[in-house]
């Protein structure tokens, strides 16, 4: 990968971006168990895949999510936390409805 | 010896290969299946197997002999750690190594040759400081020098203070040493088939079968193999054949990449790392300047190459060791590590019963082989976790026990 697209910034060279790792959903810190709390932190999923992750546009201290496949190294989509989070409570109320 | 290759040459028999009967057929059920033919598949097939008398074992890699990183990596050897758990783990590796070549009747050209970490930064020299005491502790070889007497027992490295990041001074570790990397995966191979051990290449694992929370046997590509215990090593896949099993590791799957230079005479005797700069140098047997760096910058199952790796290690290198601008790259490659958070292996026993795993090395575990298969073949045998691996269990995660070797393991691998 050269160029990664940051949904405010635009294109820029992968050398200003940085890394988050895998959106994990975060239990709720008032209830969840030591276990679950202690998943949640190091457990990875690291599949071989498609999966949405965190990157960091540096120069810019912006936070977004990418969806890349870790195989080929492919980015499909990148877009703002808040659009990944209101996809992800959609597919969700989908899921309780059905 | 040019006569006797001649005639061998012309000969119309040669001898089978000597170093390994390959098995025809995969059989119902064994005692060990063990996944992953790296080196330290190998080393614990064989450590059941001279050590235990457990030979109906069934090796099985989805590539071939040692084509994941037990055969790419930069066969940095060393004992210099940070953590007392780490010091002793990696300490009685260091000392089956002297014996392994002799052990393993195969020239493993283990080669002692000293080993520095540089301090660029009054921080990293008080790591290095912190070493050298629980080194010493533990009866590791280790202490910290200045730069005066780095250009006395390396003289071709550049410790001038006329450069962007001059030298304060170097954790140094004389027993550091380097070895051949294919020898060691053959070495265990030849000796654990020798004892009846099977091997088998072009044999994927696709499934693991679990009945009541136990292991009982895996799907391969030539059909269902069951097993009394299974135990994986498959580094770079390790959560995807965790996940078969039916568990989450702490491991991100992350490259590592290396290169070497073309072949120059001998030049360089020590193996010289550089935490700060994020670069590191051995001159191997052949010649070749052996050349890394920390991991890429994201997450990747894949073995590609890039230019930035290796624009971002000339940079560096060039400042320590000027000539190299003489030089050219021959190859470059990289590995899939099996990178943790505490930047310290799992081992031993897992959720689920019968089921072991041998993971989270990372870009570190090849000077662990001989030691990991070893401690890994005692798990195995009597079902339970020996006292040099407990702190590497699966479980320190859930207690927040972790064994911190950043400082020690990120770039000096
Ligand atoms: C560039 C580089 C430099 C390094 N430098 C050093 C160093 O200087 N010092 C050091 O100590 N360590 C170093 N390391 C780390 C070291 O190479 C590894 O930790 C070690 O070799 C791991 O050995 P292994 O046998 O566990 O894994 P591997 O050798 O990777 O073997 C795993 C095997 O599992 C097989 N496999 C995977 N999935 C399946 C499946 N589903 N079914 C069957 N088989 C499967 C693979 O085909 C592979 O052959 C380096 C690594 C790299 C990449």
């Amino acid at each position: 990968m050269k160029i990664l697209t940051c949904p405010i910034n635009g294109p820029r060279n992968i050398s200003e971006f940085v890394w988050g790792g895998e959106v994990k959903e975060m239990p709720d810190p008032a209830t969840a168990t030591d276990a679950e709390w202690s998943e949640y932190l190091f457990l990875d999923n690291n599949r071989a895949g498609e999966i949405f992750e965190w990157w960091l546009h540096a120069p810019t201290n912006t936070w977004f999510i990418a969806h890349r496949n870790t195989v080929t190294d492919v980015v499909l989509e990148t877009m703002t936390v808040d659009t990944y989070f209101a996809r992800r409570a959609k597919a969700e109320r989908a899921e309780e409805e059905a | 010896m040019p006569f006797a290759l001649l005639k061998y040459a012309l000969a119309g028999e040669h001898p089978d290969n000597p170093h390994f009967r390959w098995s025809p057929d995969l059989k119902s059920t064994y005692d060990v299946i063990v996944i992953g033919a790296g080196g330290h598949g190998l080393a614990i097939a064989y450590y059941l197997a001279a050590r235990h008398g457990i030979t109906n074992i069934a090796v099985l890699d989805k590539g071939w002999l040692a084509g994941g990183n037990t055969a790419r990596n930069t066969t940095i050897i060393r004992a210099n750690y940070l953590t007392p758990e780490g010091v002793r783990f990696y300490k009685e590796s260091v000392e089956l190594w002297r014996g392994l070549s002799n052990e393993l009747d195969i020239n493993l050209m283990y080669s002692e040759r000293g080993h520095f970490t540089l301090a660029h930064t009054d921080a990293a020299l008080r790591t290095a400081r912190w070493r050298a005491e629980v080194n010493k502790h533990l009866g590791v070889d280790s202490e910290v020098i200045g730069p005066d007497d780095i250009a006395r027992i390396c003289p071709t490295m550049n410790v001038s203070d006329d450069v962007r990041y001059p030298i304060l001074g170097a954790l140094y570790h004389p027993p550091g040493a380097i070895a051949r990397h294919d020898a060691v995966a053959w070495g265990y191979a030849k000796e654990a088939i020798r004892r009846g051990v099977d091997v088998f290449t072009q044999t994927p694992v696709n499934k693991i079968i679990v009945e009541n929370g136990r292991a009982v046997g895996v799907e391969t590509n030539k059909g269902p193999v069951y097993a009394g215990k299974i135990v994986q090593a498959v580094a770079g896949s390790s959560s995807e054949v965790a996940r078969m099993a039916g568990f989450r590791l702490p491991i991100t799957t992350i490259p590592l990449q290396a290169c070497v230079s073309e072949p120059v005479k001998p030049i360089l005797d020590q193996i010289v790392v550089s935490g700060s700069l994020h670069v590191y140098i051995s001159q191997s047997a052949r010649g070749e300047m052996v050349m890394g760096s920390a991991t890429d910058p994201y997450g990747l199952y894949s073995t590609r190459s890039t230019l930035e790796f290796k624009e971002g290690l000339m940079s560096h290198m060039l400042e320590l060791f000027p000539f190299m601008g003489e030089l050219r790259v021959l190859r470059q490659w990289a590995g899939m590590a099996d990178m943790t958070p505490d930047f310290s292996p799992v081992m031993g026993l897992t959720p689920v019963e019968n089921y072991y795993i041998d993971a989270g090395w990372g870009t570190w575990g090849f000077k662990a082989t001989p030691v990991c298969g070893l401690r890994m073949a005692e798990c195995i045998a009597t079902g339970r976790q020996p006292d040099l691996l407990k702190p590497f269990a699966l479980d320190r995660f859930r207690s927040f026990d972790l064994v911190g070797e950043k400082g020690a393991a990120s770039v000096g691998h």
